[in-house]
């Protein structure tokens, strides 16, 4: 398979913590100079159910020739952009190489906005900074700054041959980059056939301010944000392992149990200036 | 040109309930490839196999498993799925209303348009009340089989839904150790302050495209015309300005003392 789509691929399994940052990089705010690394804020929901043999062998993904009807190797696939109905335009690993933007590890940040100005719906992919050696008076200088203001910083970075728009923003004294998704791949509202706004009616705005005092909190709890689907799952199945029903263990040469990393304790060690194992 | 909207259901607001559709509010733009064989350039096909025996399983075959600890698997059937799922349902029950912003960004997932399923009026009122009161909604729904924990918010004229991931799916800043070296002097924030003050600037999101995408497309369409590509390296991104410059003015603004400037108020 070509390697590129191997390490998509890789990423998106890849959401898996490990002990080594996801990215290194220095941000520049004036003469600043600020050496952090970055660490994705989520992990993206574990998988819990895997696909077995008939006897409970963990199974493989594999491509296969349509012709021959064969499995194929990495050195037997290629990857092609359709222009046509089944006519494709071959595409290599050295060619998107060549493509991709000139290798930094700077964030530069040359313009500060008012947080509340981004919209929501740009905002894409958390990582958290964490100083990375050097003077931890600048991060928390930055932080303390914008956090006042209620500001973020813009700037552009290249990370893992792609660039990438984000706004820098400080809560509870921790930096972090957020990346946004390009204007051409939010849909505007007439785009999506969305009625122009009417005019409004003061008893229905009265109306429904009375639904809203109702209802209003300070806070929602992590309470509220359990994945109950996954509780009701996990209940089932040891319910079931409680009773020896359906119960396999997987032995197996190709078979890997995953490696779990604590990526708070991680995080917390980096944040505290000390070094990442 | 309307687009089709992934879903229906009934906002629950009090005593009132709003029909709405929701609509993605997200494309993907990158540029999709395909995995051919390289030898007869046909798409390749996919098929789970057993890593031991090298034989592919059919999909009757496949069994679904739940690694309860590393290595051991208790088997789960679709019949025992099915019972629990969650109760099919239209309606979205807000649970309450918290300030604007509360639910970090840090927590959205996806995010979608909700538009008017009948008369607009009640739904752009509804718009107005909570862009007024600065509140965002916490909803909660079923779509398809899975229940949703989402923020209901104002953007623009209309309503989003986005949806949040779970509790253990992301870290959140309340249980970091923020770093600290020490005290900052009023002397140090002031500078900070000023610099940061000077590089005030709008959103424009407009300003930025995906050049990589653009560059790969043109590629793309090189090839296709039979043309040799030119793989030009990519220019580096510059600002408009140069960091001289902007710290020059920042400094200049210093010098004549903060409070004669005028500055856009924080």
């Amino acid at each position: 398979m070509p390697k590129r789509a191997r390490r998509a691929e890789a990423e998106v399994s890849e959401e898996e913590p490990s002990t080594r940052p996801f990215w290194s990089g220095t941000i520049t705010f004036g003469l600043v100079s600020i050496p952090v690394n970055l660490f994705p804020a989520s992990r993206s929901g574990r998988v819990s159910l895997r696909m077995l043999s008939p006897d409970g062998v963990p199974l493989s993904r594999r491509y296969f020739s349509q012709k021959s009807g064969k499995d194929l190797d990495d050195d037997d696939m290629i990857r092609g952009y359709e222009i046509e109905k089944d006519k494709y335009v071959v595409v290599t690993d050295e060619e998107l190489e060549r493509l991709e933007p000139e290798k930094s590890r700077d964030i530069d940040l040359r313009r500060f906005v008012k947080k509340d100005e981004i919209p929501p719906i740009y905002f894409e992919h958390a990582y958290f900074l964490a100083p990375a050696g050097g003077s931890l008076k600048a991060y928390q200088l930055l932080a303390e700054t914008m956090e006042r203001g209620g500001r973020a910083g813009l700037a552009t970075f290249v990370m893992r041959g792609k660039e990438y728009l984000v706004a820098i923003l400080a809560e509870n004294g921790i930096l972090r980059a957020e990346t946004l998704r390009f204007s051409d791949e939010i849909r505007a509202p007439a785009e999506i056939g969305l009625p122009k706004p009417a005019r409004v009616s003061k008893a229905a705005v009265q109306r429904f301010e009375k639904v809203i005092h109702a209802r209003s909190a300070n806070e929602v709890s992590r309470e509220e944000l359990r994945d109950e689907q996954a509780e009701k799952l996990r209940k089932l199945v040891e319910r079931k392992e409680a009773r020896h029903k359906d119960v396999v263990e997987a032995e197996g040469a190709e078979w890997k149990p995953a490696k779990v990393v604590d990526l708070m304790e991680v995080l917390k060690k980096s944040l505290a200036g000390k070094r990442a194992a | 040109m309307a687009a089709r909207a992934i879903w229906a259901g009934n906002l629950k607001l009090g005593p009132a309930t709003l029909p709405v559709k929701l609509y993605s509010a997200v494309e993907d733009q990158s540029v999709h490839f395909h995995i051919l064989e390289a030898k007869t350039k046909l798409r390749v096909k996919q098929h789970m196999v057993n890593p031991e025996s090298g034989e592919p399983v059919t999909s009757e075959d496949i069994r679904k498993g739940y690694e309860i600890e590393p290595g051991t698997f208790v088997f789960v059937d679709d019949q025992e799925l099915e019972a629990i799922e969650p109760k099919p349902s239209r309606d979205i029950e807000i649970t309450r209303f918290v300030p604007s912003g509360h639910v970090s960004h840090l927590w959205y997932e996806r995010p979608y348009y909700l538009g008017p399923d009948a008369e607009s009026d009640p739904y752009f009122a509804f718009v107005q009340t909570l862009r007024n009161q600065d509140r965002e909604g916490i909803a909660r729904w079923v779509m398809r089989k899975k229940a949703y924990v989402g923020a209901l918010r104002v953007n623009g004229d209309y309503l989003v839904l986005i949806t949040l991931k779970h509790a253990d799916e992301v870290l959140s800043e309340r249980d970091l150790p923020a770093p600290r070296a020490r005290d900052l002097s009023p002397k140090e924030l002031n500078m900070a302050e000023e610099l940061v003050g000077a590089l005030e600037g709008e959103f424009n999101v407009n300003e930025f495209r995906d050049e990589y995408r653009d560059r790969v497309m043109e590629l793309i369409e090189a090839k296709a015309k039979g043309k040799r590509p030119a793989l030009h390296a990519a220019r580096p991104k510059r600002a408009t300005t140069s960091l001289a410059d902007d710290l020059a003015k920042s400094l200049a603004a210093m010098k004549r003392g903060t409070r004669g400037k005028e500055r856009k108020v924080a």
